[in-house]
């Protein structure tokens, strides 16, 4: 059996991190991916617009996993591809990861995992939609793995539901193809994408986006042949009487990400349901000692500068990590906070930043952060303006507060109230 | 308007008069330049793919080096469609020097080994 210090699983942006990271920090690193190139999914996310954070330029998806994977190259980390985890388990200190691939089935064993195992899209399945089983419905991702790197043109004329990021880039790309994007439809009232890929992708392009309908019911016998969309009321239920029938050969849906699990859940690790990823501390262990977690695992991020963060600081974590007796104080979230990651917090932590993402929970303008340790304010930041499909990331230094496990600390944001808004005017 | 530059999506107000244009709401100096671009020359960067000979994937993504004007994306699209590379190729390679005379060449995004590899 091969012996590791860490072993990285998943080769995407996270993995990629993770693993220079771990190498970086002088642990002996093996990074195992499915596919048969590295990269993840910016290896069909070829807009640009990635990596305005961390390189201070705009690239697009391959060039800035490109950057990761020639940087593995260089320092010569031991990678699989190609290879498939089926299992892992922890025997005391270890872990043992069994993969297949071309030569045949193996363990490896390591001292710390971690898992950078990215997302999944939902699915029409998840989204209960009426009607027969044609084809012609795919998700964004799909229609984009099947355009951008096998080069089939999923559709002539189709609707896409959902407002996410990948719904809109795939509004542009079908546009630019030479298909027909009727619309995006999106039950929500406001949309789930950034603000710049709504004008970038749909108005530069004309395509309608119609807030606070849905898609009720598909059509079709082998092939869709069209979808009924109805307007929603506040609750989001459709009202039959504003259905309409749109005729179209395909329904691309953009509605939403889930932090992909299995391994971390058959290792008996604790997710948080807001996140639907890892409940972790501010090094991104999760609730089982030795397991690692980050990017689009941890929680669906919105730039992927963020992700390779996580994976560094994930990555230099798990070289470090020894097994230690350690208590965690849990992050509360208070009024109008979505999520907060990493949700815990070492007693001892002795990291003078520690990076913390967080979402709210509705847009709100001109507002405030507050983190309190039981009801005293410890920090405060402004917002011009807060909104959910937009993350928000804080540095904050603990490690002076010399917290105790019994108190209480809370992350709330606060609407500036009317009245203070107006007298300030 | 919107500015697209990066994920901050700042709400600015451009305001003209003769050859000056006034800029607010801008966050940083490119945000002011997309401002003033977007009024009196609208640019975007193309990100598509081409057709690639000998290789294990039919297609490889490129873009072009630079912005060119928005009313242009379509006319550079058909030009693309027509043609075939060959792999194999390395990323930032120039696959198509000065397309249609914009003065920006078509480049691609990744690399791709050909199919012996």
């Amino acid at each position: 059996m091969n012996r590791h210090d860490v072993i990285v699983i998943g080769g995407g942006p996270a993995g990629l991190a993770a693993a220079i990271a771990a190498h970086r920090e002088g642990a002996s690193t093996l990074l195992i991916e499915r596919e048969a190139r590295l990269g993840g999914i910016l290896k069909q996310c070829i807009h640009d617009g990635f990596g305005l954070v961390h390189f201070k330029e705009q690239l697009t998806g391959p060039e800035y996993a490109e950057r990761f994977i020639e940087a593995c190259h260089q320092q010569g980390l031991q990678m699989l591809t190609l290879t498939f985890v089926t299992k892992i388990e922890k025997h005391g200190d270890i872990f043992i990861v069994s993969i297949v691939n071309r030569n045949g089935v193996s363990k490896h064993a390591a001292k710390s995992i971690v898992l950078a195992t990215g997302c999944r899209e939902r699915t029409a399945k998840q989204i209960f939609i009426h009607g027969t089983r044609p084809s012609g419905v795919f998700t964004a991702g799909t229609a984009q793995h099947y355009i951008n790197l096998l080069g089939y043109m999923p559709t002539k004329q189709c609707v896409i539901l959902g407002s996410g990021d990948i719904g809109l880039i795939m509004a542009r790309r079908l546009t630019l193809e030479g298909a027909k994007v009727l619309g995006v439809y999106e039950a929500k009232a406001t949309p789930s994408g950034l603000t710049r890929n709504i004008h970038q992708c749909l108005y530069d392009f004309d395509i309608p986006l119609h807030l606070s309908k849905t898609v009720t019911r598909v059509y079709g016998g082998d092939r869709l042949t069209g979808v009924e969309i109805c307007a929603v009321d506040s609750q989001m239920n459709p009202l039959p009487e504003t259905a309409e029938y749109i005729e179209c050969d395909a329904l691309i849906l953009s509605v939403g990400l889930i932090p992909e699990n299995e391994l971390a859940e058959t290792l008996s690790v604790k997710l948080d349901p807001k996140t639907k990823g890892p409940i972790c501390n501010e090094d991104f262990m999760t609730s089982v000692d030795g397991v690692f977690t980050c990017g689009n695992a941890l929680h669906v991020n919105d730039l992927v500068d963020y992700v390779s963060e996580s994976g560094d600081i994930a990555g230099a974590a798990a070289a470090h990590y020894t097994q230690a007796p350690h208590s965690e104080i849990t992050f509360h979230t208070g009024q109008n906070v979505a999520y907060i990651v990493p949700q815990q917090l070492s007693q001892k932590v002795t990291a003078e930043k520690t990076v913390l993402y967080f979402r709210s929970a509705k847009p709100i303008e001109r507002c405030q952060l507050f983190i309190k340790v039981n009801n005293d304010i410890v920090y405060k930041k402004s917002y011009a303006f807060l909104k959910p499909p937009e993350m928000e990331r804080l540095l904050f230094d603990f490690s002076a507060l010399n917290l105790q496990s019994d108190d209480h600390v809370t992350f709330e944001i606060e609407e500036e109230s009317h009245d203070l808004h107006h007298l300030s005017k | 308007m919107t500015c697209i530059i990066c994920p901050n999506s700042c709400q600015m107000t451009v305001e003209a008069s003769g050859d000056t244009y006034n800029v607010t709401g801008h966050k940083c100096a490119r945000g002011k330049a997309f401002a003033i671009s977007e009024i009196t020359n609208p640019t975007r960067t193309l990100c598509t793919t081409v057709k690639v000979n000998a290789s294990y994937l039919p297609v490889i993504s490129v873009k072009t080096s630079g912005p060119i004007p928005k009313n242009r994306l379509m006319d550079v699209m058909h030009v693309l469609h027509a043609i075939t590379v060959n792999a194999p190729l390395t990323c930032g390679e120039v696959v198509v020097h000065d397309i249609l005379g914009l003065g920006v060449d078509i480049v691609t995004t990744t690399s791709l080994s050909d199919i012996s590899s």
